[in-house]
């Protein structure tokens, strides 16, 4: 961002890549194949990069509102100082956080989700499913993230990203806005569970397999993680591939 | 006459008793700090329309939501003949409104098929309960009173339909021999199966209608009052539970004023807050959750929908969001009680952190909004967690160690895990 700025120049949209984005080894393919959908349709973009901190979203469902705001309020001294307007994120946790409540603090943009940017490009006409791997036919559940779902009510956009596949879409039991929750969320991705008879990833990792799935579909750096531990538990890393969005719609298009 | 002053007598009591009780919960709910809640009316109202009148969140469970607005639907429409008994009651008259004529008849004869509708579901409710035991009516907190609780709703639902029927039978017996005072009126088209059962004298119907009557009117008049003692409050507060629902999307979590105004002035030390009340951060005791989240629990019915689909329960963790309800009823009861007997200034030395709500319970909590989305009269146990929790982190520093290091990581290196702030570009370097 800061040499398109010296180079007097302004981004359609800022790629808010997000911490897991940034250094989640399996995360980072996932950012590098969002970066490639825009690159692909020649949408001008612009990271942070080292500019980038954590939006405050683990702080803040924690219950430290202090590191929360504190977080906010740099994010979005950077963010005005550069005149963002649009905003593209990797990870539902930071779309939620700075559409819904960066406002409030002085920070309003408009913000999507990589998985409304590619709804948005498909309707347009700039994104399709051709040039690369074929998933024609192949059986995908899409597991809701909390934060896109419930959280913010977007139900369709990653759906109609896989409709375009041609692929066959299986819904699991628990699903939009009865989904059940990867176990990730409230921070909870940075503590031990607590004292129970299942892990949420195992419960939520057997009812997508319920489904008899080749891809299980996820939207979320975090719902990711869990996912693709619960696969690795049940030993069916083989059979069954955990991919984002972005990574299916990248390989559908031979990115 | 003595009839009239005995039924006037009772219903000026009986009013009057829930009128002090209701106040005492109102008084109670006030307890809670402000939230504003008054913004976009007509959206609220729709809201309102929607989910209590309409029972829209209801659907997503077919049987009960089926079976519950026969219940419902019955409750809203048997009222009209509640205000003819009351007419009646006063005034000494029989069945006042039948010189509505065929309305009058199709009125009854609707009450009677609702009555009858209300009954069977009633019955079903039951064996639910009971008999089937069916898993969302059971859980640590769903022992003693709140079981109870549950079945003297759906008994006394259907003695009183029982006898609301077994009055228009005797009543249509009495019509068919015709006794005086008894007009023809009214269509049975339920209660007409009962009349061969009946016996045939005319003053021991007479006796069988009129304890029917009495009955019947004394029994919702205590079912009056029962009501604030009860989690068969949902009825009324339903309403205005949904009207004062939060209308933001349910993944926004509100801004602490409080902590910007300390946060600003830290970033920008010319920075002048504008006077607040220094308060706590988060919440201990029932008195620190807003008026909303105190509304919300005397609302709750204890379906437990919120608990069937919480992650952490469902796992066999200790959370459960309609204890999170209960509890937080139970324990403003108590303070309320508190205030009666000692005095505002009184302190029991307990609070709804610990004593009824343990650090497990909360920081089971996956934030997903699950329970909120499945509650059908918009209560919102999330927040009462996320407020606990700020008490637990900003007043007490008393976050499980884990969650601590995330905290120190973002503090340190602007990312929750341990990493060089130098690197967070890295990821465009590799492929």
């Amino acid at each position: 961002m800061a040499e398109l700025m010296a180079a007097g120049e302004e981004p359609e949209i800022l790629f808010w890549v997000g911490c897991a984005g940034s250094y989640d080894e399996r995360a980072q393919k996932i950012t590098r194949d969002i970066c490639k959908i825009l690159h692909h349709v020649g949408i001008k973009y612009a990271v942070l990069g080292t500019e980038e901190s954590c939006t405050g979203d683990p702080a803040k469902r924690a219950g430290n509102e202090f590191l929360f705001q504190m977080q906010a309020m740099t994010n979005i001294e950077v963010l005005n100082a550069y005149n963002i307007k649009k905003i593209v994120t990797g990870c539902p946790h930071c779309f939620n956080t700075i559409k819904n409540e960066y406002p409030g603090l002085g920070g309003t943009y408009e913000v999507i989700h990589h998985t409304q940017l590619i709804q948005d490009l498909i309707n347009e006409g700039k994104l399709k499913a051709e040039g690369g791997e074929s998933f024609k036919g192949k059986k995908i559940t899409y597991h809701d993230p909390c934060y896109l779902g419930r959280g913010n009510g977007i139900y369709e956009a990653p759906r109609k990203a896989l409709e375009v596949l041609d692929a066959q879409l299986v819904e699991m039991k628990r699903c939009k806005s009865n989904g059940l929750c990867c176990g990730a969320g409230g921070a909870q991705m940075f503590k031990e569970p607590e004292k129970g008879n299942k892990d949420i990833n195992v419960e939520r990792i057997d009812e997508a397999l319920e489904t008899n799935p080749q891809v299980i579909a996820a939207g979320c750096p975090f719902c990711m993680t869990m996912l693709s531990d619960g696969i690795k538990l049940k030993d069916k890393e083989q059979e069954v591939k955990v991919l984002d969005i972005a990574e299916i719609t990248a390989r559908a298009n031979g990115l | 006459m003595v009839a009239q002053i005995i039924f006037l007598v009772l219903t000026l009591a009986a009013i009057a008793l829930f009128t002090v009780n209701l106040r005492k919960i109102i008084r109670n709910i006030r307890l809670g700090k402000p939230v504003d809640r008054q913004d976009q009316p007509q959206k609220r109202l729709m809201t309102m329309l929607r989910v209590a009148f309409g029972q829209s969140k209801m659907v997503v469970r077919p049987i009960p939501a089926f079976l519950h607005f026969f219940v419902y639907i019955g409750f809203v429409i048997i009222n009209i003949e509640v205000l003819e008994i009351m007419i009646d009651g006063l005034f000494g008259t029989h069945r006042i409104f039948n010189g509505l004529g065929g309305l009058y008849n199709f009125l009854i004869g609707s009450f009677e098929i609702l009555a009858f509708t209300v009954w069977v579901s009633c019955a079903i409710f039951l064996i639910r309960r009971n008999i089937l035991k069916l898993k969302r009516f059971s859980g640590v907190e769903m022992k003693s009173w709140p079981k109870s609780d549950a079945n003297y709703i759906l008994i006394t639902e259907i003695l009183l339909m029982s006898a609301f029927l077994l009055m228009n039978a005797a009543d249509a017996k009495l019509q068919l021999l015709g006794a005086s005072h008894y007009v023809n009126a009214g269509a049975f088209p339920v209660s007409q199966y009962l009349i061969n059962i009946l016996p045939s004298s005319e003053s021991a119907l007479v006796i069988l209608e009129r304890s029917c009557w009495w009955f019947h009117i004394i029994g919702i008049l205590a079912f009056l009052n029962y009501l604030p003692y009860s989690k068969h409050f949902h009825i009324l507060f339903a309403f205005p539970n949904t009207y004062f629902s939060n209308l933001e999307p349910k993944g926004e979590f509100t801004n602490m004023a409080s902590v910007t105004n300390e946060v600003k002035a830290m970033l920008d030390p010319s920075f002048v807050p504008a006077e607040t009340e220094p308060g706590k951060f988060g919440a201990k005791d029932v008195t620190d959750l807003s008026w909303v989240n105190l509304m919300n629990a005397y609302t709750c019915t204890e379906c437990g929908r919120c608990t069937s689909v919480c992650p952490a329960n469902i796992t066999g963790k200790l959370l459960s969001p309609r204890k999170i309800m209960m509890d937080t009823r139970d324990r403003i009861t108590e303070v309320g009680q508190n205030i009666d007997k000692h005095g505002a200034e009184h302190q029991d030395g307990k609070s709804l952190l610990d004593d009824y709500i343990s650090r497990e319970e909360i920081w089971a909590c996956t934030s997903c909004n699950a329970c909120v989305e499945a509650c059908p009269v918009n209560i919102d146990p999330l927040q009462i967690i996320m407020e606990l929790r700020r008490f637990a982190v900003m007043e007490e520093s008393q976050a499980p160690g884990s969650i601590n290091a995330m905290m120190g990581n973002i503090e340190n290196n602007q990312a929750p895990w341990k990493y060089s702030p130098a690197d967070r570009f890295n990821w465009a370097q590799e492929s």
